[in-house]
């Protein structure tokens, strides 16, 4: 019965104990160390290495590695590859951000009764979400390799743009479906007796109140498209001509031919667009954790 | 749209959005060489299915693969879902400045893309280049965040008297959290199991990076599969190892089918 008395202790501190003490008992600090650690090492350290190694020569074909400036950015940007992949990648993932929010918002109003075949048709268009973005990939290039679809140095972009909401379409109409199901009844009924049309209180009521799921869905999906790399690899390698050469694919093939410096400033300038672009989205999330 | 038009409408956009892409893997996987040159819709004159599936499971060395896959998913899973979750409950239930910044670094990494090219100069000075360990090193840092979002929020809902009964029952924080903050979580960790299994198995960008040519995994094969396929024409052996690969995806799909649904908007939007 010793255990009694000990487990008594800590109770009896409590009165006299100042605020934060007790959490420092009950919810210690070092429960935070493994996970911490680990992500310093695994991606604070490679992000910190971006900003010093973006600044030197290194590459696969020397042992040595030098400070070398800006050098890295004055040619990418010289020679145009820079504000080309920048361009390319923010048109990809805007027009990812559109498409795919068009087609999961549609899904999810055709398909919200719960009927059995709804449900049904529900699965279905989350098997591509499941699927391997690398195949989905080949799967498309099979199928528009003979149309010319891939071969237009115009509008390969946006075929592709479409193939990647066509993969992530299911997982924006769950969103979306879980959104128009949290609408209480009462709001769309009042509306109803004040006279208002199926379609006024569509656009006026529901998709207001939709707003959680839409900004959710748009900001991952956008910044989510940034950082693609396996659909346009896979349906073009980044052609015809480069104009499908998404920050990722540029930072892949230049890897591999053993330019690391260029590689990793490409690296920095993606940080760089989506850290800009994340300072909102972050404050939306944090906004949904206070509500939570 | 009317309700008797509604459900035929709803089947023929799956049966062209999804049927017809879905039609071509199969179609094509069944062809014969010849036939599959230029791959299109039409059926197969003869179908090679299983001929060309024993091929692709012995001249692309899918037990290998799979065991790599297998190698770097499971564990990175479970140390992300461990660790993840034991940061979480601390993060959630200790409202000081500090655990707030530590929580904003935290979760950061959701939105920020990881830095795939010095990861690489990193784990050779730490002599883990092209190893599994490096490699799940590196997802374990990439899907952390994610863990710690979704746990975070998900603590914040159970009462803390559950946890308050246990310890003047005489627990520590270590059983505290074991026996009873691990068991509430279950439905939230089944969530974040679910995504990352999906982000780590299919993925191939950051394994090209860590660990290409040197570990063999499902989607690092595909992408040799493929390249080399494409440039010999062979769309049918392309597409038998796709359906392969899908394979262990459907089976998990179909059993936890509904626990994936329901998993994923409860994660997503309140």
């Amino acid at each position: 019965m010793t255990t009694a008395v000990e487990t008594l202790a800590p109770a009896r501190a409590l009165p006299s104990a100042r605020p934060g003490t007790i959490r420092r008992r009950t919810h210690p600090l070092w429960f935070l160390l493994p996970a911490y650690g680990l992500l310093l090492v695994f991606f604070f350290l490679p992000t910190v290495f971006n900003f010093v190694y973006a600044f030197t020569d290194w590459s696969g074909f020397k042992a040595e590695i030098n400070p070398v400036g800006v050098e890295n950015f004055t040619q990418l940007a010289s020679d145009g590859t820079l504000f080309r992949s920048l361009r390319i990648t923010v048109v990809y993932a805007v027009l990812v951000a559109i498409f795919q929010n068009v087609f999961g918002f549609g899904l999810a109003v055709l398909l919200e009764r719960d009927t059995a075949v709804n449900r049904i048709a529900r699965t279905f268009f989350l098997v591509p979400v499941l699927m391997s973005a690398l195949a989905v990939g080949y799967i498309f290039q099979a199928l528009l390799k003979s149309s010319g679809l891939l071969a237009d140095t115009t509008w390969t972009i946006v075929v592709v743009a479409l193939i990647h909401a066509w993969k992530w379409m299911g997982l924006s109409m769950l969103i979306y479906l879980a959104g128009l199901k949290s609408i209480p009844l009462d709001v769309t009924e009042a509306a109803h007796i004040d006279g208002a049309s199926r379609w006024r209180t569509f656009w006026r009521i529901r998709v207001p109140l939709l707003a959680p799921a839409i900004t959710f869905n748009v900001a991952t999906a956008l910044l989510g498209s940034m950082n693609g790399f396996d659909i346009v690899q896979a349906t073009t390698g980044g052609g015809p001509a480069r104009t499908t050469e998404i920050l990722n694919i540029f930072i892949y093939r230049t890897f591999g031919q053993g330019l690391f410096a260029q590689a990793t400033t490409m690296s920095l300038v993606l940080f760089l667009l989506v850290a800009l672009m994340a300072f909102p989205v972050i404050y939306v999330l944090r906004k949904r954790e206070e509500v939570l | 749209m009317s309700r008797r038009l509604q459900p035929v409408f709803a089947l023929l956009l799956v049966a062209v959005v999804i049927g017809v892409p879905l039609w071509l893997v199969i179609a094509t996987a069944g062809k014969s060489q010849g036939e599959a040159v230029d791959p299109d819709l039409t059926p197969p004159s003869e179908w090679h299915l299983l001929d060309n599936l024993r091929q692709v499971w012995t001249d692309a060395d899918i037990p290998a693969a799979l065991l790599g896959s297998l190698l770097i998913v499971a564990p990175t899973v479970a140390i992300v879902l461990l660790l993840g979750s034991m940061a979480a409950w601390v993060l959630a239930r200790r409202g000081s400045r500090l655990t707030a910044v530590l929580y904003a670094l935290g979760i950061s990494g959701i939105i920020l893309p990881p830095a795939v090219v010095t990861v690489v100069l990193l784990l050779r000075q730490l002599g883990l280049a092209g190893t599994a360990v490096g490699m799940i090193g590196v997802y374990v840092g990439i899907y952390l965040s994610t863990v710690i979002f979704f746990v975070t929020g998900f603590v914040r809902t159970i009462p803390e008297s559950l946890e308050e009964a246990a310890r003047i029952d005489g627990a520590g924080p270590f059983a505290v959290f074991r026996r009873v903050v691990l068991p509430l979580l279950r439905p939230v960790l089944a969530t974040a199991t679910i995504l990352i299994c999906l982000y780590v198995w299919n993925d191939v960008f950051y394994a090209f990076f860590v660990i290409g040519g040197r570990i063999d995994t499902l989607p690092l094969n595909l992408f040799q599969v493929a390249s080399a396929g494409l440039y010999l024409n062979n769309w049918h052996l392309i597409f038998a190892y796709v359906i392969l690969m899908s394979l262990p995806l459907i089976g998990v799909f179909a059993v936890a089918q509904r626990r994936i649904i329901s998993g994923i908007t409860s994660g997503a939007v309140k």
